[in-house]
């Protein structure tokens, strides 16, 4: 069944903008694009039950195999290459490595396809920091200890701006028009978030700190994810419109749920995890014009040889001395005699995929829930004339208040280009109805882009002229769901022992989609698997 | 009726003000949007049409004629008095301001049609009607002659846009008033309610031009005092060039760059300090902005230079020379030098992406940090991108905004340079139309500072005792006590200052 445009338009945008652009009518230029990415085809063979036979000599022997090859995977496969560890295969689904984080090449310069900044680590997060001194990223340390990071990768001002009623203004906390109860309300909510940020449990543990695994385990902190962050700030009296909004973006944002949706833990680790003391800033952002591409890119650069693409995992045999693993192409099997696999691909995924879990599940993977996502490219000839003159100028970070999506990134901006072409990625979370990932996947390319343009014409009427392309890439498991009780629920403990001679590595195991927890988990699998 | 002939008088001052209301609306719109040719003939057009408008809409009007007639001697008064403050004041605040604009001259060429038409079935009965069509029509011609006279010669000189609109609000105002007296007998209500309301609008205006001082400073026309000779908008900025009794001066988005008067005192404080400071023989020289070609100018003094490269935003900058010949003779044809290579850049852009043989001199000349993508160009990341460009013993000036009027914006550009690793020698200088000016010399080794320029260069300004007095700041310009940051990408720190400092002038 096919939507009239309004009717698509009220489903992403809302009814009162669907109404507002088609009484404009479609006579506006519409530029050309396409889907692009995700192998969704291959990716579901998994679920077709079908059976592939390895010929005899298509059969190899590898020490350690990797299944996916996203952060985490590339993460392990990086580290075991450190630690000499040669004998190494990474299999990956798509054409392209990097999962979440990879990106596109353009002009004027490269895209993201979406994460696409870093903050800063603290410096007790050696590791990271030390990929960071790999990349030359940095540039010393603090008088305490703090890394540096080089000006040119440390997000450029003006970070972000957000649209409101016709105008544009500094920042993504809406300061203008804010009532006395807002301001009041603002600065209760700070006081909340201090006090977690100051917070130590017995052992002198943070109740919020990347990586979250190092987070306290205290009944208080815990207790924090059996309810939603919007039952938080009610039970907190905050109510304020603009606040809930700007902790409903940040949930959105940061994990693809909505803010009643989203563990209050989670919604309190994004405002604390990445702030020192009290009433200091966040930490600062790193960024590329390609986002994270650029940390993909990095870590792919020591595997390169011995990564596999377009290759779907069809199944993983625990064996007596190791692991068996069968992938396809499309047209050939390959099959991998290994000692240990790291899976680094989505968890819910596992069951589909390593032989005998369901018959004796060491837990239940279809409780990881994913959300999905659409993004897209615009590629953009110029860029819009500023619609009054004291508007705040194009930033990094484009919100847009009365908007579902989370508006859009500025890839010139980090290279100084303020003039001229441009692309911009924007960034949809399919988390306003519950089956937005069927729902994505029966929209056609010209629907999306029309939800795309419609939704930024609202800041920018003259998108459609100065718009030349849009690609979109349709994520149908985005990121994992921090719903209440899933953090520190049992499910998610379970998950992270190994299973046979199968370790699993994803972001997924944190509970939260973060560059920094996929790292981790990339990280602490390859250490279990190198047995170092 | 004795007072007929009264009454006629009012016809030549109805029709001057018609006409002044449309040469303003002209004027400013050909200002400010510039095309003079196009603004013109539009307002024209519409005014005219507007007029036929009101003619036939006098056909509608029955009774009543003398009160109704006042009543749009005072509308016109006030639209008209207002129009230009409103334009100008609306221009700079609005995107669509050519729909305020044309509207404005729509009303006012409707009003002012109403008037004549009205006026003549008012006196019909006083006279013959050849003769009343003969007379009307006769100083109608004669008051747009005087307008059309007085517009050019006396009024925008003298009285500048916002007093010649507001006066001529009050003149019509004033026949409004007198009108009431004239037309007494067949004002069959309201005579005072008529006068009163002539009698406010009169004082409002009064006030308004009284006042006019503060109006022109917040609208355009104070920006450019004297006559337009180019106004033109590239895809990045507004270029306005004026002519008055100094000279020429350069405007880009109305912040004058220079005067033809005493640029080549900025622009030989600008240059000859890098010469001077340098050890070796100047060959290779870089410009960053600069496209008006005057510093160049100053470089070419030197015979050993042997390639300027010039690095400038826009296209129609550095081409401006070639449009108005009077730059070209400003700049001694320095674009045209065949030594000089003209690259339309970004320089943050072009210094990250070109690798390129080190310089000897860098002369930095941008546009005053007003915003971000300025702002990035005084950034520490910025001055290392420049650094990498020059040779060891290179020397740079950077020009660097006002020390006296925007004395921690100057020093936060200081900070920055020596944050970036410079050796930094802070200099200034006077130039009267943009008041006290400040620059950096900067190396990459520390140094001294020179002493005085090269042998055998031509100065107009510069000499050997003034030279040192270049760098000896006054109390009230240096380093203020308060900590001052540096400007970084990631903080534009330095767009923060400048916009607190120099809204205080504003």
């Amino acid at each position: 069944m096919r939507l009239t445009r309004r009717e698509l338009l009220t489903t992403f945008l809302g009814a009162p903008l669907a109404l507002a652009a088609c009484r404009e009518g479609g006579s506006n230029r519409f530029p050309d694009g396409e889907f692009v990415g995700q192998n969704v085809g291959l990716g579901h063979i998994l679920r077709e039950d079908r059976s592939f036979e390895v010929p005899a000599e298509n059969w190899r022997q590898v020490k350690i195999a990797i299944v996916g090859s996203g952060v985490a995977g590339l993460t392990a496969a990086w580290k075991l290459s450190k630690q000499g560890i040669e004998d190494i295969v990474v299999l990956e689904l798509e054409k392209d490595v990097g999962g979440t984080s990879k990106s596109g090449e353009g002009k004027p310069v490269n895209y993201p396809w979406g994460a696409h900044y870093l903050p800063v680590p603290f410096h007790e997060n050696t590791e990271l920091v030390e990929l960071l001194d790999e990349m030359q990223l940095t540039e010393g340390r603090s008088a305490d200890g703090n890394v540096i990071i080089k000006e040119e990768f440390l997000c450029r001002q003006p970070e972000e701006r957000i649209f409101y009623k016709g105008r544009w203004y500094e920042g993504l906390y809406l300061h203008a028009g804010e009532s006395e109860e807002d301001i009041r309300q603002f600065s209760e909510f700070q006081k909340h978030t201090d006090h977690w940020v100051n917070w130590r449990d017995g052992k002198g543990r943070r109740a919020f700190v990347v990586p979250s695994a190092l987070c306290s385990d205290d009944a208080e902190v815990v207790a924090l994810d059996k309810i939603s962050f919007g039952e938080w700030l009610r039970q907190k009296g905050l109510t304020s419109e603009r606040l809930l909004w700007y902790c409903d973006y940040a949930c959105r944002d940061d994990y693809g749920l909505k803010l009643d949706q989203t563990s209050a833990w989670a919604g309190l680790f994004y405002f604390c995890s990445r702030v020192r003391k009290s009433g200091g800033e966040s930490q600062p952002f790193i960024t590329f014009p390609e986002g994270n591409g650029r940390f993909v890119a990095h870590l792919a650069e020591s595997v390169k040889d011995k990564t596999l693409r377009s290759q779907a995992v069809v199944s993983i045999v625990p064996t007596e001395s190791g692991v068996d693993i069968v992938c396809f192409d499309g047209a050939e099997t390959l099959g991998f005699h290994c000692e240990k696999a790291i899976y680094a691909s989505p968890i819910f995924t596992a069951p589909y995929v390593i032989r005998g879990f369901n018959e004796a599940a060491p837990f239940d993977a279809r409780s990881f829930h994913s959300n999905s996502w659409f993004v897209a490219n615009l590629q953009l000839k110029d860029r819009p004339k500023p619609r009054f003159s004291r508007d705040f100028p194009l930033a990094w970070d484009n919100v847009l208040y009365d908007s579902p999506s989370l508006g859009y990134v500025n890839a010139t901006h980090q290279k100084g280009i303020d003039h001229g072409p441009s692309i911009w990625t924007y960034y949809y979370p399919m988390c306003h109805e519950p089956d937005g990932r069927t729902k994505l996947f029966n929209y056609e390319w010209r629907e999306l882009a029309d939800v795309c343009l419609t939704d930024l014409a609202r800041a920018h009427p003259d998108i459609h002229e100065l718009c030349d392309r849009i690609d979109i890439m349709r994520w149908g498991h985005a990121m994992i769901s921090p719903t209440p009780g899933f953090i520190h629920g049992e499910t998610r403990a379970k998950a992270l022992k190994p299973y046979s001679n199968i370790h699993f590595a994803h972001t997924d195991l944190s509970g939260i989609a973060l560059f920094e927890e996929a790292f981790y988990h990339g990280l602490r699998a390859a250490k279990e698997v190198s047995g170092s | 009726m004795k007072q007929v002939p009264l009454l006629f008088l009012n016809v030549v001052i109805i029709a001057t003000c018609g006409l002044i209301y449309e040469l303003l609306a002209a004027t400013v719109s050909s200002y400010v949007l510039g095309d003079s040719v196009t603004q013109f003939s539009l307002v024209i057009g519409i005014y005219l049409f507007a007029m036929g408008v009101g003619s036939w809409l006098s056909g509608f009007l029955e009774k009543d004629l003398a009160s109704k007639f006042v009543e749009i001697e005072l509308a016109v008064a006030l639209i008209g008095g207002f129009s230009a403050p409103l334009l100008f004041l609306t221009f700079a605040n609005v995107s669509y301001f050519a729909v305020i604009l044309y509207s404005m001259v729509f009303v006012i060429g409707a009003l002012v049609g109403l008037e004549i038409p009205l006026l003549m079935r008012i006196l019909k009965d006083e006279l013959d009607f050849k003769d009343l069509v003969s007379r009307v029509l006769a100083l109608d011609y004669i008051g747009a002659l005087a307008a059309s006279l007085l517009f050019p010669i006396f009024l925008v000189p003298k009285l500048g846009l916002n007093r010649t609109s507001l006066l001529f609000g009050m003149l019509n105002a004033a026949v409004g008033i007198w009108g009431t007296w004239l037309l007494e007998p067949l004002i069959k209500k309201n005579l005072t309610v008529l006068r009163v309301k002539g009698f406010v609008l009169l004082v409002l205006l009064g006030i308004a031009f009284i006042k006019a001082d503060s109006l022109t400073t917040m609208a355009e026309d104070a920006l450019f005092p004297d006559q337009i000779v180019y106004a033109k908008s590239s895809q990045y900025q507004r270029i306005v060039v004026t002519r008055g009794k100094l000279g020429h001066s350069l405007f880009l988005n109305g912040n004058l760059q220079f005067n033809s008067f005493d640029e080549y005192r900025y622009h030989e404080a600008l240059v000859h300090p890098a010469f001077a400071a340098y050890q070796g023989t100047p060959k290779r020289v870089l410009v960053l902005g600069g496209g008006d070609g005057l510093a160049v100018r100053e470089i070419l003094k030197y015979p050993s230079v042997e390639s300027v490269t010039l690095v400038d935003l826009d296209p129609l900058m550095t081409g401006l020379s070639e449009a108005l010949p009077a730059l070209m003779e400003l700049n001694k044809g320095s674009m045209k030098d065949s030594r000089v290579e003209v690259i339309n850049a970004d320089a943050f852009v072009w210094l990250d992406n070109n690798e390129l043989e080190p310089f000897d001199i860098a002369i930095v000349d941008f546009p005053d940090p007003n915003n971000f993508a300025l702002g990035k160009l005084y950034t520490t990341r910025f001055y290392n991108l420049l650094k990498a460009k020059l040779r060891p013993d290179a020397a740079a000036v950077i020009q660097c905004t006002s020390p006296l009027y925007a004395r921690n914006s100057y020093w936060s550009i200081i900070k920055t340079l020596e944050a970036a690793g410079l050796n930094v020698k802070p200099f200034q200088t006077t130039v009267p139309s943009f008041g006290v000016w400040g620059y950096a010399l900067v190396m990459q080794q520390p140094f001294e500072t020179p002493q005085n320029v090269r042998e055998g260069i031509d100065l107009n300004y510069i000499s050997q005792t003034s030279f040192a007095s270049l760098f000896d700041f006054p109390s009230d310009m240096t380093l203020p006590s308060d900590e001052i940051e540096i400007n970084r990408l990631d903080n534009q720190a330095l767009v923060r200052y400048y916009e607190t400092e120099w809204r205080r002038f504003e």
